[in-house]
This record gives C-alpha cells, structure tokens and sequence, in this order.
C-alpha cells in the first residue's frame, strides 16, 4: 500500500455523516466533518418518531449530536461546501469553502434575542414552511452548533444595507457583519460520502393538489405538525379551518416506482414512514380514521411486518389497495378521493385530510457534487456504486453511504455509514491509541473537609434576567461547606473558566458546583476545567437553573430566584458527598474472532485483516461460503466469482487464521479480554481475543406446505436456482412456472419478512425468460417487494410478460398433483386472480416456492454464551434497531448478516464491514477506561442472591458461586443503578450517584420546606 | 397569606425526562416553579426508599419519570 494519511473527510453531517465521524474519531483519526447547512443532524432532527418502535427521533439522535460536536478528533465545518479533490487515495487534496456565518460562534450564547427582533420572516425549511424565522436563526432548538448564523440572501442588511437590529439587540456582541467566506484546503486520506437525499416535491403532480388545497400535505409536513416540538405543539389541524381532522388517507408511492418521472425506483422508507404516521396519528386523536391507499406494502425491514400487523389490527389503520388517481376539494374544505381498486372499479372516498408520502430523490445539489469530486452517477442520480463493492464510489478512495447511492432508511444508513469506514481505512494511518496521560496531576482530597466551591452564571439575560443571581450567590455562601460564591457572565466562556481554576487554587475549593444551563450539554466541559485545575473530574456538580428555572419560568422571577435557591441548595449537599472516582483501563487484545465463514464472517474478517489485526476465522462445515455457495445469479453480476475470490482472500491472508470444522465450545470474558475454547472432532484449543463478530447467517426454512416433496416439480426457489445454472430441470418440457411467494413467511409463526424472496424470484423469473423466452411464468404473490433498485427489473420482468396474481393470506393457492401415483406429477395450481375477480387454474410444470428464513437453532446456545439476545423469531437482536444496527448492549459483541435478520448480497457485505468497523473502535486502542459511575457491592452486606445478576441489561454483575457475593464487572456496567433499586440487602451502590449522595440532596431543602410553609 | 402550594419533587431519567424538562426550557414552555429536580442515570436507580425519604424530607408530592 502506498500513502496513507491520518485524517479523512466526511462530506455531509446527518445520521450517516455522524455515525461515520464519530467511528474514525474514535480510531484515533482526524476527521473533517463537511455540512452544508448550519448544523449537524441531516433528516432526522426533522421527524417525530421512527418505526418500528416509535422512539423519539431527536432523543435518539441527540446523543450522538453531542457526542460528535464534543469529540476531539472531530472539526465541524458547517455552511461549507466542497469544490474539489485532487490527488490519489492516501494523499488527497481537498478544496472547500466555509460560508461567512456573520455571528462569532464563540461570543453566540444562542439566547435567541436577535432572531426575536429580526424584521424579516420567511418560511422556516426545517418547520416545512409551517413557521416562520428570521433572516438571523438557527434550524432548531437542539442545533449544533448552536450558535446562529444569518442567511445572506434574506438578510436586510446584506442585501440592501438597512436594518442591523440584531447587532443592537445582541447582548453578546456576537454580530459580525465583516464575516467572510473561507475557503480550505485540507489534506485528507480518504473522502466519505454521506450528503443523503432530499424529499420529492409533489408541487408538479396536479392531480394531487398540493399547494392547492390546504389541507393536502407531505408524509414531511405531517411529521412536523405530529412534532410535540413542532410548530403546533403536536396537535395535527387542518390548514383550511384549524379543525382537528377525523379522517386522514395517506397516499403512497408519490414520486416513488413512476416511471412517468424517471423514478423507476422503490423509495423503501415510505410504507413503514406512513404506517408510521397512521398510527402516531391515531394516537394523538382519538377516534381518528386512517387509511392507507397502496400498490405493496413494503415492510420488508427487521420487526416491521409485525408493527404493520399491529397497524391493521390493534389500530385499525385501513390498508386500501388501490391507485388514487385524482384529488378534488369539496366546499367544505374535505377532499375526494378518486381511485381505481384491483378489478379496475373506479372509486371515490371522502376524507378531511391528505399526506402524500413523498418519495425520495438525489439532492439537488449532487449533480455538482459528483462533478466537483469527480465521481459517478447512476440512471436515477443516485452515486454509483457496485453490488459486490456496496460503499464504493467510481473513484478509488472515495466512498459512499447513507441514502446518497440509493434509498435507505436510518439503521441502514448507520449500517452502511460504519462500512464505508471499514473501507476508508484502507486509506488511512492507524496507530494502536494508548489513553492519553492526565495533563495535570490530581491532587489528594481524601480526608479532607469539602471545600466547596459555588459559581452562579449569568448566561447574559438569559437567567439573570429572571433569576436575582447576585441573591443566589449571595445565598449560597451561608450554606454549610461552601468556601466561596460568586456569580460570573458566562461560566462557560475561557475567562470566566480561567478566575474559577484560580479561584480553585486561592481558596484550596475540592468540590465545584456551578448553577447555569443544562449538565446535558456542559458537564463534559465543566468536568475537563475542574481537571485542569488538578481536581478529579466527579467532584463536580451542576444546578440547572436556565434550561428547567429561567426558561421555564419567565413571568414568575421571585420564585425562580427561589427554585434556583433550592436547586443550587440540593447540589451543594450532593456535592458534599462527591467522592473523586476512578476509572479504571482495561486493556483490550487487539485479535478478533469471527464466527462463521459466509459471506459476512468472510467480509469481516478481511476488513480486520486489512486493518492489521489477527483474526480467528471459525466455521462448523468443512467448507467456507455458508448460502452464498447456493446463489448463482445477482442481475448483471455473478455471485460464484465473488465466492472464489473472498476464499481466496482469507485463505491466503496471514492474518487470517482459519477454522474449518470447527465448533464454539466456551466463550469467557468481556470486551477486550475474551476467552474463547474451540473444539474439533479431535480435539480443544482456546483462544484469546479482544472482540466476536457474530456471522452465523441463517438457513433455508423446510416447508410442509402446497405438497413439497411429492413430486419433484415441486421445488423451493434455492433448488430453482441451482436447476437454472446447471440446467438440470426435472422436466425437458417447461411450458408453464408457477412462483408462490411468502411459503413460510409472514405467517403466524413467522411474522416477518424474508426479504430477499421477491428478489430472487424477479431475478430467477428474468434469468429464464431470457434463457427461455416463450415460457409462461406466474408468480403468486401477497406484496411484492422489490425495494430500492430492485423495483426496475421487477418492472422489466412485468414488460416481459410474467403474470403477477396476488393472493391473501385467507385465499392462498391450492395445490393438486395431475397424477398422485406419479413422483413427477404436473402440478395444478388454482388460485383467486383479483384482476380478473375470478378463480384462475394453471397447470405448471414445476411449481417454485420461495420459502422463508429461518433463523439457526444455535443462535440460542451462542446467545447464551455471549450473553446477548435473540428476538421473538430468534435471530440475533441489536442494541438500538435504530441507531446502533450491529452491536449489542454488550461492550465488544457486533452481529453481521442473516444472523442479525434476511438480507441481500450487498447488505449483508455493508453489515460485515460496518461490525468490523465497530470492531476497529474498540481493537485500534490498546486499553480503555471504564466509566467512573459504576455500581460497587459491599461484601459485608451481600447475601449472594443474584436478583441483582437478573435485573442487570449488561450482565456486568455476577454472583461467585463460590464466595457468594455479587462481583461487579467494571468493565461492562454502565452506571444505571438498576441493580442498586433492587438489591434487597442495600448491599450495592452506585458510585456518583449514590445512596449518601442522593438522600443528602432530598434532604438538603429540609429545612427550608419548614420555614416556608 | 400566600396561598398553600405544594412543592413536588422529580426523580428524572438523565437520558429522557431530564432531557424533556431541557426541551421544555428551550421551547420555553411555562410550568409552576414548585418543582424541584433530581437528576439520576436511570428510573431503574429509583429505590421505593427515595419516595419514603423525600416525603419525609417534605415534600408534598413525587415525580418519576423515565
């Protein structure tokens, strides 16, 4: 290999962006996060909830938000666009510009002042038009940064040399109008791609009305106004007449599977986005009617059958298979619906509300993206990539993920976003990280009497305006054990952190409590300040009295000055009893174990490879390739060439130990320290390794269903494929093929999924037409599920003449043998055509039966010893579905493949390289520190009973069978305290937030509750 | 006299609730000022005991939210 660089570039900062940052930060790499807009956080911050669990979308992403703006190795460039790449991989050359903000980020303490008197008003893009802002604003509440910036198009002053209010209004004196554009030039080893995709505008599509008719709007629009922090606080109204609507159709498909507008393509998100949006509606007005006008519902992702079942059942959402083709406004504001069901009957429904879920499409500005950094386009503007080099652009060291080369929702984004890391590193430097040495040494404090020190902030008017801080201060100094009090401008800001480090030393202060906005935001930083003053970071303690005090109690400062009293009362009693802590290295072995050898374990064990790590290869056949080896067709590409190359890799890559045969006997340890026996029909080895990948896959499931097995033209869709390759057909005569999908799959007992049947089917079906071209196909089908791309050559095979019939579940295809005493028998195939409303019978010559996956039985026995879950289907279940796609709450365990739940060739290779990725975070450092606030047992106390052992999510408390005490493991438990609620013997605490620290924090107001009331 | 009010104690979850009452603030919402809170790691850290100590610490009423 030639150059490689230790910094890289990320080009777009949504969920894709973010994920792919915070990974190579923190593989000790220097990232260049590139955004074009004025914060971070892409689509996500936008919607209200995600599916299938319908967690808060902001909460979840919020985290990493932070996470990402608070990382050292990371360097934000917002309202910065790329202009060039020149160089080759390892040593490019990056050009970019970084728009004038004209407000200095560093005096900009976000109070919001200025945006206030602003006088111009335009539509708000983030609120989708549904609020106004200023020429002078920030996109949303949680923004980061969060700092406002001025848009130089809309700004008086910019354009027309008047106003300059916010300059006078601004208590910071944050305003600059001498701002100027930047341009960079960086140094980078490698580029990823993650500027994502935008919304389809429907304002084109008449038929639909929107724009029109108020009261017809986007999937988008609609999340906002759900959005509790949207513009309507969360309650949906009308547009035309702000009455709560009782009746809401979402239309599917807008600007998705068109071939009219060049969109030949599935937008994937859309049918879960408005089952979404159908139930969360539901949820906010009672009695609420939805409907949902659709071609397929495309629930093909991990549980999501199962949220559409609870969509159609518990909810009552109305699934309408039907295309609506005209929306008229009636006089009342409602709007008919005209559409055409199955049988071609014309329609029409009234309804008192419209969303048109929207579509999505390459941004606008990807076209000059792609020709700035010299890359590819596909036919419908996504970035090309290839499906056996899923996150590769056309240029080498350039790569690509989120939904820029094709639709995606969140957890694929984050999927690919960590596999496009485990390929840019192949460009990059990197260096095993030791944990940085404390720059200053600690001082001593055990013994000593809390000295405690209290800063009361200002933040300009923001809480002095309300609260009497000088009284607060004031106040404090009469509370036992503080030392000192003062009130500052801006605690945060350098000087003022500067006078708290000196008077630290002046008043030999060993505990600091600081009254100021949120420690959701400023704990990290106040922490580091304390240690830079020689404290240990835990004897730091923080009242909120801006975010839940002045904010929140504008009109009433007498008693906010009160609440802030008592809140900055309860932190000096906590802080009276902070303790400094520890956290303690652990040292993380830099081999890695992969279990099983597909097409997964294989990806993933070269990436490792590649990044200079050993890795333990282990697979129980005697041969490598799990069910890639079955697969013989992928479209344009073929799947036994990629087989015999990743062989070839693992095979001769000296890195790569390889265990055939071989079977996981024990697996001991944590992260960084596993311990792992193997066992073969000879004999036992054990291993050590700092990290498992699980890529176990999953198996073909062995139907019982429309006569499998009584005649040999009855096949399942895997032993089709072998008979297309190698044209062994049970029959030299193939008049007619009958398809049936979902054999096994979303059923009872199986309620999800399998994903990749639609697929294979399309392409079995195109690959024997094109071979054959005059024989009759039919596929029998409850939805079909091209998604993405795949939507094109399910359009090719319908042109092509196959008959798409579909069925219900209650209606399924009846089977009979033409001859039952003949093992070779001609299959009868009747089933209920909705097109043509009546029984259709077809005797075939072979009958293929696309049958479900199923997950593998020892993913129970594996679990167990990892102690990670499985799902109700028994796959493996990940940490987040949304956001964290291939780890597990468990430190060091990652998933990869059908082992986690059915996907494609493609996905299945982004996965494996995506847990290597998540993998190189960990094994790229030689140790890491445990968290400080973690549970501890008193020996003395504990009887052994291992409820503690039961309640723990982490499984970092154990009972020693031998001592018969509970022992906690540092180097897994995350400080939640579950275990310490439900320890029967008050054997167990939790260091930081302790028994001790928290009853002296109730306690603490005691007193002043008796001389109040 | 001042008209009796009581002062109610929240128990919030770092990672939610506490982060709802910051949202709160942030959208400037307004809500009584007899609330006092106390940040935690989890409500899974809420110990039966805590409602009993702050009752008898006196406070009126007791939030959990996580």
């Amino acid at each position: 290999m030639g150059l490689k660089s230790r910094s890289v570039m990320v080009v777009g900062a949504g969920i894709a962006g973010i994920q792919a940052s915070l990974d190579l930060a923190e593989m000790g790499l220097d990232v260049h996060l590139v955004e074009e807009s004025a914060t971070i956080g892409g689509r996500m911050p936008q919607l209200d909830k995600t599916f299938p669990t319908n967690d808060c979308s902001m909460c979840i992403l919020a985290p990493k938000m932070s996470e990402c703006a608070r990382h050292p190795n990371i360097t934000i460039h917002i309202k910065s666009s790329v202009t060039k790449v020149t160089g080759n991989p390892g040593d490019f050359t990056a050009k970019m510009v970084e728009h004038a903000k004209y407000v200095d980020p560093v005096k900009c303490v976000s109070c919001g002042l200025c945006e206030e008197k602003c006088p111009v008003k335009v539509d708000d893009e983030f609120d989708m038009g549904l609020r106004k802002r200023g020429a002078i604003s920030r996109s949303f509440l949680q923004s980061i940064p969060s700092e406002y910036t001025i848009d130089k198009d809309r700004c008086l002053y910019l354009t027309k040399g008047v106003c300059r209010i916010c300059e006078k209004v601004c208590p910071a004196g944050a305003i600059n109008f001498e701002d100027k554009d930047i341009e960079i030039e960086l140094k980078v080893g490698a580029v990823i791609l993650a500027s994502g995709i935008d919304a389809f505008d429907p304002i084109g599509f008449g038929h639909f009305g929107y724009k029109r008719y108020p009261n017809v709007v986007t999937s988008l629009d609609f999340e906002r106004m759900l959005s509790a922090s949207g513009p309507f606080g969360g309650h949906v109204l009308r547009a035309s007449d702000h009455a709560e609507p009782k009746s809401i159709a979402f239309i599917q498909c807008v600007g998705s599977r068109d071939e009219s507008i060049g969109h030949n393509y599935c937008s994937s998100a859309c049918c879960m986005f408005a089952i979404k949006e159908a139930i969360i509606a539901k949820e906010h007005m009672k009695g609420l009617e939805s409907s949902i006008f659709y071609m397929d519902i495309r629930a093909f992702g991990k549980d999501f059958d199962k949220y559409y079942e609870k969509a159609k059942g518990q909810y009552g959402v109305d699934f309408i298979k039907s295309k609506v083709s005209e929306i008229r406004e009636l006089e009342n504001g409602n709007l008919s619906l005209r559409h055409v069901l199955e049988n071609g009957k014309i329609e029409f429904a009234e309804f008192d509300m419209v969303v048109l879920s929207v579509g999505l499409q390459p941004r606008k500005n990807s076209v000059r993206l792609a020709k700035n950094l010299d890359i590819k386009l596909n036919e419908f503007g996504f970035c090309r990539s290839d499906t056996f080099e899923p996150l590769k652009t056309s240029r080498e060291g350039i790569y690509v993920c989120g939904a820029m080369n094709g639709p995606r929702d969140i957890p694929e984004s984050v999927t690919t976003a960590s596999g496009a890391v485990a390929d840019a590193v192949k460009y990059l430097r990197l260096d095993r990280q030791e944990i940085a040495e404390k720059k200053i040494p600690e001082k001593d404090i055990v013994g000593d009497r809390p000295r405690i020190g209290t800063f009361v902030c200002h933040c300009g008017i923001n809480i002095a305006g309300v609260v009497d801080v000088k009284d607060v201060a004031e106040y404090a100094k009469d509370l036992p054990n503080v030392e000192h009090s003062e009130d500052l401008m801006y605690a945060c800001s350098q000087d003022c952190m500067n006078t708290i480090k000196q008077r630290i030393e002046e008043h030999g202060l060993n505990r600091i409590v600081i009254a100021a906005c949120t420690p959701r935001t400023h704990e990290p930083l106040f922490r580091e300040m304390v240690s830079e003053a020689g404290l240990n970071p835990y004897l730091f303690e923080m009242a909120n009295i801006r975010d839940q005090c002045s904010w929140a109690h504008m009109n009433e400062p007498e008693l906010a000055t009160e609440k802030s009293k008592d809140l900055m009362n309860m932190g000096v009693a906590k802080a009276r009893e902070l303790a400094p802590l520890e956290r303690l290295p652990i040292e993380i072995n830099p081999k890695a174990l992969v279990i099983g050898a597909g097409l997964a374990g294989m990806t993933a064990a070269e990436a490792l490879a590649d990044a200079g790590h050993e890795v333990f290869l282990v697979e129980k056949e005697a041969e490598l390739g799990g069910n890639l080896r079955n697969i013989y067709y992928a479209f344009d590409k073929d799947p036994q060439e990629l087989l015999a190359e990743k062989i070839k890799n693992v095979s001769k890559n000296k890195l790569i130990h390889l265990f055939k045969s071989t079977k996981i006997e024990k697996i001991d340890g944590y992260v960084g320290n596993f311990v792992t026996t193997l066992k073969t029909e000879k004999d036992e080895q054990t291993l050590e390794h700092g990290i498992v990948i699980i890529a176990t896959g999953a198996e073909e499931h062995k139907t019982k269903e429309y006569l499998y097995g009584e005649s040999s033209r009855i096949i399942t869709q895997v032993e089709f494929e072998e008979m297309l390759h190698n044209g062994n057909f049970p029959t030299k005569k193939l008049k007619n093929v009958v398809m049936i999908q979902c054999v096994g799959s979303r059923e009872e007992d199986r309620m999800y999924c399998s994903r990749v049947c639609c697929t294979k089917a399309v392409k079995n079906a195109l690959t024997l037409k094109k071979k054959f071209p005059n024989i009759n196909t039919y596929i029998a089908y409850r939805d079909i599920r091209t998604y993405g791309f795949r939507e094109k050559y399910y359009t090719e095979l319908r042109d092509l003449g196959t008959m798409f019939v579909h069925y219900d579940l209650d209606k399924k295809p009846e089977i009979t043998l033409v001859d039952e005493w003949d093992p070779d028998s001609q299959v009868n195939v009747t089933i209920f055509d909705p097109i043509m409303d009546k029984e259709v019978e077809v005797k075939t010559d072979l009958l293929v039966l696309a049958t479900a996956i199923d997950a593998k039985k020892e993913n129970i026995e594996l679990g167990k010893m990892l102690k990670v879950p499985l799902n109700a289907d028994g796959m493996f279940m990940e940490a987040h579905v949304k956001l964290r796609p291939v780890d597990f709450a468990t430190d060091g365990v990652f998933v990869a493949g059908l082992a986690h739940t059915p996907k494609d060739i493609d996905e299945s290779m982004a996965q494996a390289k995506a847990a290597a990725s998540r993998a190189l975070t960990f094994l790229n450092k030689k140790a890491i520190l445990a968290e400080g606030t973690i549970c501890e047992v008193n020996d003395s106390r504990c009887t052994g009973c291992g409820y503690c052992e039961q309640i723990c999510a982490y499984n970092a408390i154990e009972v020693d069978l031998e001592k018969e005490i509970a022992i906690v493991n540092e180097a897994l438990c995350k400080g939640c305290g579950a275990c310490v609620a439900s320890c029967r013997c008050a054997a167990l605490d939790l260091r930081g937030f302790s028994n001790e620290q928290l009853f002296s924090a109730f306690d603490a107001l005691e007193m002043t509750n008796i001389l109040n009331n | 006299m001042k008209e009796w009010q009581p002062k109610i104690l929240a128990i919030l979850c770092n990672w939610c609730s506490y982060a709802g009452a910051d949202l709160a603030g942030v959208s400037r919402m307004q809500y009584p000022p007899n609330v006092r809170v106390i940040r935690i790691p989890c409500s899974g850290r809420v110990d039966p005991l805590f409602i009993m100590k702050s009752l008898q610490s006196g406070f009126d009423g007791i939030l959990v939210s996580g």
